[in-house]
């Protein structure tokens, strides 16, 4: 049995001009220790897929419209506000993007991490204070257990994402979910925290969904990626698999517009067009209008996510024709 | 595929984009007013108040002056629709000429404000240097009690209508120069303000084109609210007297003048004041729905 | 030699924070840009990278001097504009614009995209006349846009979309110096490319000279000649790009290559191993730190590095270095000793 296993998950969202699909019919797994990483940009679908396994999306607006999310064996879509707290913590964890919004500015950070440990087990004042420095230890943030008593201004933007991370790991979570983690951080801050989640996966063996728009965090960290594009999965593969024979064009696109840090590249391959906006979806594949290898049948159907090799699927009913030169 | 020729393939696939047409952003503000239920209600009661008072001499058949002492105290019904006060003047055309005077002053704090608080403001906001001096004295004239402020003012300078307006302003000002100088302090670090001095702008163009026009949706909402403070502060003046003289009827006077007779004609007191309750509900409304439009990051804070 | 297009000699900006007001007390100096010297040459793209809070978006508005520096000159085709009269400086700024990062942002949402394009042409005489209008019509064409699109209103467009309407309003006085601050950075990475090609065209086109600030170590290779290194308000390194990106000489460089993730996964065990890890984040730029602004994270360090600051010098040619490392008076034996 999978840790996560999600199955024709579909989010939609009511706004002023009707519903919107923000996540449509998309299933994957997680193993137990796996590292997951979901690629999209704007408007793909990869922050609300998190949320929605977090039930952290607030209704109305948002709305599972169908699937199931079965996390550990237990159906997560349906569970009250308490069941899902009972989850959020010792089960799953989340950190996010923007450190200082999600840490109370006018609570010590050591108070914040306790109360996060209290919310889900009983332990003595004096335990309960070991256990948090002992988190502050863990995520390299120097002298913890004088830091317990700083505020979060008094942190730097890396040290508050350490800080973060010590919350979403003090009560011992299967899963953990990084929405964005290192996109506001410096390039040698990202690379601290990358690092730190690697050696904390080895420490404590929990799964990461790390959700990024940048194939780099992806290639440094992952071991299965799934690429999503306009709300939907379009391809998913292990993650040397992905980088040497992606196979969707999007994922392809994606790979050769980055320019290299190493490799120099007389002209950058860019995709034409820009994303569409959720009301102005394409009929058929999504990325139709945006293909180099678009025939009409792409518009005829939303192509199926389809099995290419092992644990490769690919939703393009072109996946092998070859690129025109 | 040539070099232009590929970024004309890129446009041309973007296209479905936009929609055609010339559509300023305006409209689409516009439509989403109409649609919001709290600024319809409150443009229609305020439209009603507005109505009276532009159609007063057509819509009222007697001076609101004029005696009648056979009819004192008549209950509202019958000849009279809204009855008569202690002089026998007819209330519905006291009514209806208090609320022509009520929305000319409301008119004319808010054009006040809008000029001189814009003016204040935009120069406080804009020019560092005058940023202090300008807002040491706006916090002097804030520090004092708004309705306290302004009964000083008309008490030194004499009951009338422009006193009152006068009076008014020098209250409203500075509240309204304070939202003003936010809103450009913000402005004035957007991109596109940059971008027009990298062009070489000056500070007028700067201020005409970027930076007033995008300040104009706090400010609307703070007018609408500032109407209706303003009807309130006259009706408050002239009740203690400090207002337009009798015996112009402005709702305060009225019912500074039903107050002595409350137990047998309370009328006289009840019918200005339900319409100044409804002219300052509707106002109210009509600037929520205006901040919930334009301005939706207030609606987040209230 | 031809003359630089751009020269900064000395150029410092320090903002004093939490001073002023009627109760004046004595502010803290934020040294945002402290003593910089530069070269633009025509047509070169200069790339400038650094982490947020090095000064280097600072440095790109006091070049233009939409900034006003508190010391030092700029030279803009050898004239000093620092001191210019205000007149004299707006026609200079017909030669020098800026492309900004947010597409948001950076256009005024209540103006058409004819006037926004428009607006340089007027400011600097011109009449919205037919002619203008045909000039905008042109400057839409050369950045891929549809002529249609001039009617239109920003809130219209996508974020690739606008980024080529500011382009357009920066081309539209025929310029000959672009500031591009982080101009491709908030952009989807599909779209990225797009933008970043057609910088390339234009430049080629309209001979254009570029100063590319951008926190992102892969694009700023990609479009630069020569690359800049800042930390904390001055320039640690300067080199053409093969140079700086081969043969770092500043452990600081060092390390901000080393910490680029890696575009394949291959390896990724052994190079995490490998990879020269730097300790810590940046200080603040209101408390620098004596010697050596590096020192308090540079795993080189040595004791004059705690006292001296190092100069930027020429250690081969074209490539210069602000490190003791590199100098034969305080250079350890090897790279081993200096670790030790």
């Amino acid at each position: 049995m999978s840790l996560l296993d999600i199955r024709g998950l579909t989010t939609a969202f009511q706004t002023e001009r009707g519903e919107i699909t923000a996540v449509e019919d998309i299933s994957f797994s997680l193993e137990e220790g796996e590292i997951l990483g979901i690629v999209g940009e704007s408007g793909s679908g990869k922050s609300v897929t998190a949320l929605t396994v977090m039930g952290l999306l607030p209704s109305p607006p948002a709305r599972i419209a169908s699937g199931s999310v079965r996390f550990a064996g237990q159906e997560l879509v349906g569970l009250s506000d308490r069941q899902m707290q009972r989850i959020r913590g010792p089960g799953i964890a989340m950190i996010f993007q923007e450190p200082m919004t999600s840490l109370n500015p006018v609570f010590r950070i050591g108070e914040q991490i306790m109360e996060t440990i209290r919310a889900h087990e009983r332990l003595s004042p004096r335990a309960l204070r070991d256990r948090a420095v002992r988190m502050l230890e863990k995520v390299g943030i120097p002298s913890p257990a004088r830091r317990m008593d700083d505020y979060p201004h008094q942190l730097s933007g890396g040290q508050r994402q350490r800080v973060m991370i010590a919350m979403a790991l003090a009560c011992n979570p299967r899963l953990l979910i990084a929405d964005e983690p290192t996109t506001a951080l410096d390039v040698t801050i990202q690379a601290q925290i990358l690092d730190l989640l690697m050696d904390l996966r080895d420490e404590f063996g929990m799964a990461i969904m790390i959700i990024t728009h940048n194939m780099g965090v992806v290639a440094e960290t992952a071991d299965r990626v799934m690429v999503m594009y306009a709300g939907r999965v379009v391809e998913q593969a292990p993650v040397e698999t992905l980088f040497d024979a992606p196979l969707h064009p999007y994922t392809r696109g994606l790979l050769d517009c980055v320019p290299s840090l190493s490799a120099e590249k007389p002209r950058l391959v860019a995709i034409p067009g820009s994303l569409p906006e959720p009301s102005r979806r394409p009929s058929g594949c999504r990325f139709r209008p945006r293909c180099g290898l678009a025939v009409p049948a792409c518009a005829a159907a939303i192509p199926p996510l389809d099995p290419q090799g092992p644990a490769h699927h690919v939703a393009c009913i072109r996946a092998t024709a070859e690129v025109p030169a | 595929m040539s070099e232009t020729g590929a970024l004309k393939l890129e446009a041309a696939l973007a296209e479905p984009e936009a929609e055609p047409g010339r559509r300023h952003p305006g409209w689409a503000t516009l439509r989403r007013l109409f649609r919001h239920r709290l600024f319809v209600t409150g443009l229609v009661l305020f439209g009603i108040i507005a109505f009276m008072a532009a159609a007063a001499p057509w819509i009222t058949d007697a001076n609101p002056n004029r005696l009648s002492m056979r009819n004192k105290f008549l209950p509202p019904g019958g000849d009279w629709v809204m009855g008569t006060d202690n002089f026998g003047r007819s209330l519905w055309s006291r009514v209806v000429w208090g609320a022509r005077l009520s929305v000319i002053i409301g008119i004319s704090v808010v054009a006040l404000n809008a000029v001189f608080g814009t003016l204040i403001g935009a120069a406080a906001g804009y020019f560092r240097r005058l940023d202090n001096v300008l807002m040491r004295v706006n916090d002097a004239l804030m520090a004092f009690p708004a309705i306290l402020l302004a009964i000083g003012v008309t008490a030194m300078l004499g009951p009338s209508t422009a006193n009152v307006i006068l009076a008014l302003g020098i209250v409203y000002i500075p509240r309204t120069a304070r939202i003003v100088r936010a809103s450009v302090i913000v402005l004035r670090e957007m991109e596109y303000v940059q971008a027009a001095v990298a062009a070489g702008a000056g500070h007028w163009r700067i201020l005409r084109h970027h930076i007033l026009p995008n300040a104009m949706a706090p400010m609307i909402v703070q007018l609408s609210f500032l109407f209706a403070y303003a009807v309130l502060s006259e009706a408050t003046l002239s009740f203690l007297g400090l207002g337009a003289v009798p015996p112009t009827p402005t709702w305060g006077n009225i019912m500074a003048e039903g107050r002595d007779f409350m137990r047998d004609a309370p009328w006289i007191i009840a019918i200005p004041g339900v319409t100044l309750m409804i002219t300052v509900l509707g106002l109210n409304m009509l600037g929520d729905g205006l901040r919930d439009v334009l301005d939706p990051r207030l609606r987040i804070q209230q | 030699m031809t003359r630089p297009l751009v020269e900064a000699v000395a150029l410092r900006k320090h903002f004093t924070l939490g001073g002023g007001g009627l109760f004046r007390r004595p502010g803290e100096t934020l040294r945002a840009v402290d003593g910089v010297d530069l070269r633009i040459m025509p047509g070169e793209t200069l790339g400038l990278v650094g982490e947020s809070g090095c000064g280097k978006s600072t440095l790109g508005r006091l070049l233009i001097r939409l900034i006003e520096p508190s010391d030092g000159q700029v030279l803009f085709d050898g004239t000093d504009i620092t001191g210019l009269s205000p007149a004299r400086l707006r026609a200079t700024r017909r030669a020098m614009q800026i492309i900004f990062q947010d597409p948001y942002g950076a256009l005024n949402p209540r103006m058409a995209v004819e006037d926004i394009v428009m607006e340089p042409m007027v400011i600097h005489g011109a009449r919205p006349d037919a002619a203008s209008r045909q000039r905008v019509a042109e400057m839409l064409d050369l950045v891929g846009l549809p002529r249609r699109a001039a009617l239109r209103f920003p809130h219209e467009f996508s974020g690739g979309q606008r980024q080529r309407i500011g382009i357009a309003r920066a081309l539209v006085l025929k310029p000959s110096f672009i500031v591009c601050d982080e101009a491709v950075s908030a952009l989807d990475v599909s779209v990225q490319a797009q933008i970043v090609n057609l910088l390339q065209d234009l430049q080629r086109e309209m001979r254009l000279t570029y100063l590319f600030i951008a926190h992102d170590l892969s694009v700023v290779r990609h479009i630069s000649d020569r690359v800049a290194v800042m930390y904390l308000g001055r320039v640690v390194e300067i080199a053409p790009k093969a140079a700086i990106y081969d043969a770092p000489m500043h452990p600081y460089t060092q390390a901000l290559i080393a910490a680029v993730p890696a575009p394949h996964p291959a390896g990724r065990a052994a190079r995490r191993a490998a990879r020269l890890r730097v300790e810590g984040e940046m200080p603040s730029a209101l408390n620098l730190p004596p010697g050596c602004r590096f020192h308090t994270r540079c795993p080189f360090a040595m004791e004059v590095c705690r006292s001296v600051p190092p100069p930027l010098r020429e250690y081969a040619p074209g490539h210069m270095t602000a490190c003791h490392l590199h100098d034969p008076q305080h250079r350890p034996a090897t790279l081993e000793e200096a670790a030790a």
